[in-house]
């Protein structure tokens, strides 16, 4: 069976793809039907959705069009999703695959050092880390991915031990291969499909966490994202229902999509594991 | 364009407190009231900060009030005199005043209050004083200060936040601050302390000894504790609150408790303090160092929008540096009216490359944040590049104290006179590094320094005005500062409270003459 054959098994997997493409193109196609700053303040404060054309999902406190605050905040959510799970990635996997490689001491000093990381709940070490770093896409990214790689390290180090003493690994170890090419090359292939599957549900979480520190008034203040439309609509909840609605619709739905679809990845990557349908 | 509507709705509001005026008062009743934060304590003129003064100034008096228009009014003085020349002020007190404790209120007590008691606690009583030749009580209801030169704003400082009067006979040669009356302080004022429980209610009861007959009507204030913006809206709306004095909600709950019935606003009451928002613009380095920047950032941000819509209409767009309540005010200069166009010539001009430059929200709340949203939108339009960074508020006193910003928000009291509220910020002695409340945009101009100078001692008044005019057009022309909005911070009230707010600081001594129509 082909990969997407087996991905396409899980109907749920496929409805959460297809969701995740409108979304993405949402984000590309965002400064092609709204090419105006979604800052700009067009209209009157306050119009509810679809009382006038042009604004089909109505206006905000100030004036400014909801469907091309959604359509941009697609984009910088996504963004942040996936730049902050590559860095998490590029963190958590040398570490874990060192730690599970090597063993002994040096399994014990870098797990120490990540259990360090997972005893800090990890949305207050978020806030503290941007609140040090002033607000800025970058220093979000920075954060997201600062207390989200432990787990990877864990996976990844956990897939090394069981597969670091295997035979094929024993032949490149015989044949003379080096052990920075025998992790690079013979172990991390073989553990890719959990860490798919696994960044799949980070690129998730990366978005609620951003979402979380936005609605705090912690996001960048120069980027309209779906978090901080819903902090600013908290206040006039009672008037504006749809100010804080929209957005949050938005991202129920990506989560649950990038959920659906790393369960679809799990299925298509490890067809032993897969549960009975 | 906008001036007349402002006077029409000025001119609306004093209408409406003179019908209220009107009614026969009936005595009795409990007010229940917000005070925000809790403040630190109750004796005024050693501590003076805006909750102190909201609670103390109706137990604490000073010689003089001042009505909305900031026209001196009698308090503890029945009547006063200025020389031609002048530098001599005399006071006549009232004979009939007595302290909370039962000893009479003497020609020594101003002595004591003003020359031995502010001078050591009261930064801003110290400000006045350093004109002041010599206090002396002629007898003991007369008291003469002698100025070492005319000072123009000298009778706007007797308001009962700033010129306290403390009792000489429970505070002389003690220790100020380790007093054991400041636990409960006695004043001459409309009301007594009762009780304080700490983080729920401080609790002030009529003065039956008051000296003016009939006052005060009510029977007590007490000043509820509600540490959380929105259970104080909600203490309100469900009628637990009679009255919520400016600033103790949040703006955007303001349309809605305002619309409830039995609810009534008022604009008026902080005359004495004008606060006037502003934009810091660094007059050292980078775009904003040159005027026709600063004048290209006036024409673009569109100010009545952020009044109507961030400020629910309340509040005035300022024509230039002095506000509308300010004295002396020039009124013929040529407003900055939104106008983009105008502002990109200028920017043409200048030969602005596009220099990125950041701006700085005030972090007290959702609508500074709103507010800098809309300024920078405002200007990203006219083709400044412009990025907004967050901080809190650390991070601002601290970087507006370094200078390290282009654009920043602020709001400053105005304190009814340019010599008391508005040279501070033009005056280039006024520069010094750590502060975010002198010079901190870093403006020089000797003119300027030399016309607010001679204007707070020149006399008489029309020798004041005259340099007041030169200098606002002066700066009207430099744009060493944006000028914002004079805020308008509306106190909320139960209908039936009547006769509230009928002096410059509002509810600041306003229980006074308030009335419960129940």
């Amino acid at each position: 069976m082909s990969f997407f054959a087996r991905f396409a098994q899980n109907r749920g997997a496929l409805v959460g793809l297809i969701i995740l493409l409108v979304i993405i193109a949402m984000a590309i196609l965002a400064p092609l039907l709204f090419p105006e700053s979604p800052w700009r303040m067009v209209q009157r404060p306050f119009l509810p959705p679809l009382s006038q054309d042009g604004f089909p999902l109505g206006t905000d406190t100030m004036g400014r069009n909801v469907a091309s605050g959604l359509m941009h905040g697609a984009w910088v959510s996504l963004l942040i999703g996936l730049v902050s799970t590559s860095v998490a990635l590029l963190i958590g996997v040398p570490l874990g695959a060192i730690a599970g490689y090597y063993g002994g001491l040096i399994d014990d000093v870098l797990m120490r050092f990540t259990e360090f990381f997972q005893t800090i709940p990890n949305f207050a070490l978020a806030i503290v880390l941007v609140a040090i770093m002033q607000p800025s896409i970058t220093s979000i990214v920075l954060a997201i991915a600062i207390v989200s790689w432990p787990p990877v390290a864990r996976l990844v180090r956990a897939e090394f031990m069981s597969l670091r003493n295997r035979e094929y690994v024993e032949a490149a170890r015989l044949v003379g291969q080096s052990n920075t090419t025998i992790i690079i090359r013979q172990i991390l292939p073989n553990t890719l499909s959990p860490i798919i599957v696994l960044a799949s549900l980070m690129v998730a979480t990366a978005i609620l966490l951003e979402s979380a520190l936005s609605f705090l008034g912690l996001g960048d203040p120069n980027v309209m994202s779906w978090g901080y439309m819903i902090g600013a609509a908290r206040t006039v909840i009672r008037q504006a229902w749809w100010l804080s609605f929209f957005p949050g619709v938005a991202i129920l739905l990506t989560v649950l999509a990038l959920n659906l679809v790393g369960e679809g990845l799990d299925d298509a990557l490890n067809p032993k594991l897969s549960r009975e349908r | 364009m906008k001036t007349p509507l402002a006077l029409a709705i000025s001119a609306a509001a004093l209408a409406f407190t003179s019908t209220t005026l009107a009614d026969d008062p009936k005595p009795g009743g409990t007010v229940n009231t917000i005070v925000q934060p809790e403040p630190p304590g109750l004796v005024l003129g050693m501590i003076q900060n805006a909750p102190t003064r909201t609670v103390a100034g109706n137990i604490y008096e000073g010689l003089l009030r001042y009505t909305t228009d900031l026209e001196p009014m009698p308090q503890l003085a029945e009547s006063w005199e200025v020389s031609d020349d002048g530098r001599t002020y005399t006071f006549h007190l009232r004979d009939d005043v007595t302290w909370h404790d039962g000893e009479a209120f003497t020609a020594e007590d101003v002595v004591f209050s003003a020359d031995v008691f502010h001078r050591e606690l009261n930064p801003s009583a110290r400000a006045v004083l350093q004109h002041v030749e010599s206090i002396e009580a002629t007898d003991d209801h007369t008291v003469v200060f002698t100025l070492t030169q005319p000072f123009g704003p000298f009778l706007l400082s007797f308001e009962a936040g700033t010129f306290t009067m403390v009792p000489e006979h429970l505070y002389a040669g003690t220790e100020f601050r380790d007093n054991e009356h400041n636990d409960h302080p006695i004043g001459t004022g409309p009301f007594k302390f009762a009780d304080w429980e700490r983080g729920t209610v401080i609790e002030l009861v009529k003065n039956e000894e008051y000296y003016e007959d009939d006052l005060p009507y009510l029977d007590g204030v007490n000043w509820h504790v509600i540490p959380d913006g929105a259970s104080r809206a909600v203490a309100f709306e469900n009628g637990t609150i009679d009255v919520l004095p400016s600033g103790t909600v949040e703006n955007f709950d303001i349309p809605r408790l305002a619309e409830m019935d039995n609810v009534c606003m008022t604009e008026k009451g902080h005359e004495y303090f004008s606060p006037f928002a502003m934009l810091w613009m660094n007059n050292r380095e980078g775009p904003t160092a040159d005027k026709r920047f600063r004048q290209a950032v006036m024409y673009a941000m569109d100010r009545e929008f952020a009044r109507d819509v961030l400020w629910n209409g309340l509040g005035k767009v300022p024509l230039s540096a002095f506000g509308s309540n300010a004295r002396f005010q020039n009124d013929d200069l040529e407003p900055y009216d939104h106008n983009p166009e105008r502002a990109r010539e200028l920017l043409d001009e200048m030969g602005y490359d596009g220099e990125e430059i950041t701006i700085l929200p005030l972090p007290y709340g959702e609508t500074w944040t709103r507010w800098a949203e809309a300024v920078q939108q405002n200007l990203r339009e006219v083709g400044i590049n412009v990025e907004t960074q967050a901080t809190d508020v650390g991070g601002w006193n601290q970087r507006l104290g370094d200078w390290d910003y282009d654009l920043a928000f602020t709001y400053l009291y105005q304190y009814g006179d340019p010599a008391l509220g508005i040279s501070r910020t033009y005056l280039s002695d006024n520069i010094a590094k750590g502060s975010p409340w002198n010079n901190v945009e870093g403006y020089e101009n000797e003119r300027v320094d030399e016309l607010f100078n001679e204007a707070a001692t020149a006399f008489p008044e029309e020798e004041r005005e005259k340099l007041y005019r030169e200098v606002q057009e002066i700066l009207h022309e430099d744009v060493p500062v944006g000028w914002l909005m004079e805020l308008g911070f509306p106190t909320l009230y139960r209908c039936d409270v009547k006769n509230l707010v009928t002096s410059g600081v509002g509810v600041n001594d306003g229980f006074k003459d308030a009335w419960l129509d129940r």
